[in-house]
């Protein structure tokens, strides 16, 4: 009954080409669209911003980006953390070297020197592929958070090691600094978020995406049809690190304001952002935004859930917490391997034939 | 039938009043994780002591208190949420026990109008209140620790220091950076050798850090260390046979529980302190009555006078006279707060106020002004009996090198100001 092409003629290849082919798709992604940037806003406080709808933006972005590299080119990394630290050490260094530029070309930039410190760790995948690539790409995660600990100029000497961000403005809005609107901070993450979704969705689907998956399902075949993995590879890595970058960046310029490189951007948020894209479903940009959800949101409704409303102890709903994200996670790839997405994909098929399966 | 009514009413608005005024303190504390082990006893004493308040006292100047646990698990990512999950709560002061935490927190509270104590951590040049207006660490920040260590050093020594090797063996992050600065100016002021030696989060790997520890002999190893790191450190010092009187750690490094595992071996282990430790003080005959018998003990209700329970016990102490000095200056007793912030920035502890509570010389006398939010950093030392298993105060309260800590604390603040445009709060 639902999801039904049936009515919906196109005329051209560019009609028939389009990210959401089906009419209610459409129309459910520009009120979803228009939801997010016209009522949002208004509705916005605090604690919904920090707590869940900053990180939730934040990590798609780096979910998105990772999903390029290992969901779409196949190739493992581990070094996410690391990568995220390189967009917000740059953003750091950007932001109070050159206070005049806007915030938003800081941001942008960092993700570009994140995409070149992503590519150096990527010439490797040339000649290690899985679990290899995955250890080198986990000496990248370890060489970055020790090089941000260990030259003082990344930190501008300051004495505890730590970044803080200093205010800065976006149309006379402070967007970061402890004086920013919760609506600011939130609508300048979604800005960012869907021009990454929108380049990341272009990409793939053309034809830059195509020789990806070609070397992510069988290399050797990939390079007898002509494409070359050297380009493939590297500029998966690139624009991998671009997103990554930019996650990080906003990371810390708009969600914490103050970093410490080692507790931050540890190993824990690689394999974070790691299971959000096996969860959300590995090539999948829909998938990036499902798994970001699902592991931003779970903790915190379990906490609101456990303590809130049971009033049980604060310590016991954290270790729960615990079993209950890993048993879920378990769960997941035993009954659904391809993730959130494939779900929603099956419900979409059972919603076309809805109420009448046969 | 009118009597009726007003019984009513009066029910009414005395079972309505207890949701209408309280003061609510939040305790972002952490009972998971690497570093439970501190945050346990800390949480349990802050809890237990407001507990003691509102079954003993009926709350402070007759308001209930409340306590707002959130759990963070020393994790940045959830000290915010569990900041701004709290706030709205009207909480009167924020006790992040996390140094980082605490550097995320100074810019958003100020911002918030709430006030801060992050006693003897966080940021130290937040003791300059001209430029951390809502951020107060009394009575001792880490500065004055690493120069308290130094001047005991000085005193072991007969004021000699010249050629003697220390090692700085620290946790790599914020909290265990900050004494390095100071401990580089008093190098050149006193000649001794600073080596340093980073420890990785969360500090379970020291193996080699102390191979080097073997190989370079120091006189004397200081630790910067919280968590599960200090049980590590103290097993690896006992194992590479380092004379323990010679292992002197911070106050977060020098708590029961870090010593214990070491057994026999740690004997001998000593810790700087800026409250004294111990039960025997008043005071716990009366948690005792009315928090423990009754039932109300915070967690498992274990942890009674360890040295962190007993800190615990002090910050909520601190707060609760702030509190009541609030109440005095604005006349109300329900303080919000901003109330609670100009409390704080008037505090002043006395012995005799410390000896009416129930806890005589338990810590310093000292009194906050506009300009200096981290008190006198008086600073003692504390030595374990592994026989007795009892930490007892071997060198008391001493001043410490405000010369140098005082130029560094305005050097500090003052980059800071700097960088965030901040005016002189105190003019």
């Amino acid at each position: 009954m639902f999801y039904r092409e049936a009515g919906d003629f196109k005329t051209n290849y560019a009609a028939d080409n389009q990210t959401f082919p089906i009419k209610i798709d459409r129309k459910g992604y520009y009120v979803v669209l228009a939801f997010a940037f016209l009522v949002v806003p208004f509705l916005i406080n605090d604690y919904w911003a920090n707590a869940i709808l900053l990180p939730f933006l934040i990590y798609s972005i780096a979910a998105i980006g990772l999903n390029i590299l290992v969901g779409y080119c196949g190739q493992v990394s581990l070094g996410t953390g690391g990568f995220m630290a390189v967009g917000a050490y740059a953003c750091y260094k950007f932001m109070t070297g050159f206070p005049e530029i806007n915030i938003f070309f800081h941001v942008l930039l960092s993700g570009g020197v994140t995409a070149f410190v992503c590519v150096m760790f990527g010439l490797p995948s040339l000649r290690i592929k899985g679990f290899y690539l995955a250890v080198a790409t986990l000496a990248a995660q370890f060489f970055l958070v020790w090089l941000f600990n260990r030259v003082p100029w990344f930190y501008n000497y300051s004495a505890s090691g730590q970044i803080n961000a200093p205010e800065r403005t976006v149309f006379g809005f402070p967007v970061t600094g402890p004086n920013t609107e919760a609506w600011a901070a939130y609508l300048f993450c979604l800005v960012f978020l869907v021009l990454s979704a929108l380049i990341a969705r272009n990409l793939t689907r053309g034809m830059a995406g195509r020789k990806w998956m070609a070397i992510r399902d069988m290399d050797i075949a990939a390079e007898i049809i002509g494409v070359n993995p050297l380009k493939a590879k590297i500029s998966a890595f690139a624009v991998s690190g671009f997103f990554v970058g930019i996650s990080g960046a906003l990371f810390f310029a708009l969600y914490l304001g103050a970093v410490e490189v080692g507790e931050v951007f540890g190993i824990n948020k690689s394999f974070l952002v790691l299971f959000m894209i096996i969860i959300g479903g590995l090539g999948s940009i829909f998938g990036s935004f499902a798994g970001a959800a699902f592991l931003v949101l779970l903790p915190v409704v379990l906490k609101v859930v456990g303590v809130d409303m049971l009033g049980w102890p604060t310590d016991i709903v954290a270790h729960l917490q615990l079993v209950i994200v890993g048993g879920l996670i378990v769960l997941f790839l035993i009954l659904e391997p391809h993730g959130l997405a494939q779900l929603w994909r099956v419900t979409k098929q059972k919603l076309r034939l809805w109420p009448f399966p046969h | 039938m009118k009597m009726k009514l007003a019984t009513m009413a009066v029910t009414a608005v005395m079972a309505a009043a207890p949701a209408m005024a309280d003061l609510v303190f939040p305790s972002l504390s952490y009972r998971t994780g690497p570093y439970a082990a501190g945050g346990i006893p800390f949480a349990d004493g802050y809890a237990d002591y407001f507990t003691l308040l509102n079954e003993r006292d009926g709350g402070i100047g007759g308001v209930p208190t409340r306590l707002l646990e959130c759990e963070t698990g020393y994790n940045t990512e959830k000290g915010v949420e569990c900041y701004e999950s709290t706030k709205g709560e009207g909480a009167l002061v924020y006790q992040p026990l996390s140094t980082g935490i605490t550097y995320q927190l100074i810019p958003k509270t100020t911002a918030d109008n709430i006030p801060m104590h992050t006693m003897g951590y966080g940021r130290t040049s937040a003791a300059n209140g001209e430029v951390f207006s809502h951020t107060f660490n009394y009575p001792g920040t880490y500065w004055n620790g690493a120069s308290g260590a130094i001047n005991y050093l000085l005193a072991e020594n007969d004021g000699d220091l010249n050629g003697h090797k220390i090692a700085l063996v620290y946790h790599n992050s914020a909290y265990g950076k900050e004494p390095i600065r100071t401990l580089e100016e008093l190098q050149k002021k006193h000649g001794f050798e600073l080596s340093l030696l980073p420890v990785d989060h969360p500090g379970q790997e020291q193996k080699s850090q102390w191979l080097q520890i073997r190989r370079e002999k120091p006189d004397t190893v200081l630790m910067w260390g919280w968590g599960v790191m200090n049980q590590v450190a103290i097993q690896e010092a006992a194992n590479i046979r380092f004379p323990m009187e010679n292992f002197i750690g911070i106050w977060w490094s020098g708590a029961e529980h870090d010593v214990l595992s070491a057994g026999d071996k740690a004997n001998g282990y000593k810790a700087l302190t800026f409250h004294n430790v111990g039960r025997d003080f008043p005071i716990f005959a009366d948690i005792q009555k009315h928090v423990v018998d009754a039932g109300k003990a915070a967690g498992a209700g274990d942890q009674i006078g360890n040295v962190l329970y007993n800190r615990g016990m002090y910050a909520a102490m601190l707060a609760a006279e702030a509190v009541k000095t609030a109440q005095e200056i604005h006349g109300v007793a329900d303080i919000n707060a901003g109330q609670m912030r100009d409390g704080m920035e008037a505090l002043s502890i006395t012995e005799d106020k410390m000896a009416s509570l129930g806890m005589p010389n338990f810590g310093p006398s000292f009194d906050v002004s506009c300009e200096n939010h981290g008190g006198p950093g008086l600073v003692g030392v504390t030595q374990w009996d592994a026989a007795s298993q009892t930490w007892s105060l071997i060198s008391d309260f001493a001043e410490t090198d405000m010369e140098v800590i005082g130029a560094l604390i305005a050097e500090d603040s003052g980059a800071y100001a700097a960088e965030n445009n901040i005016e002189n709060a105190c003019n």
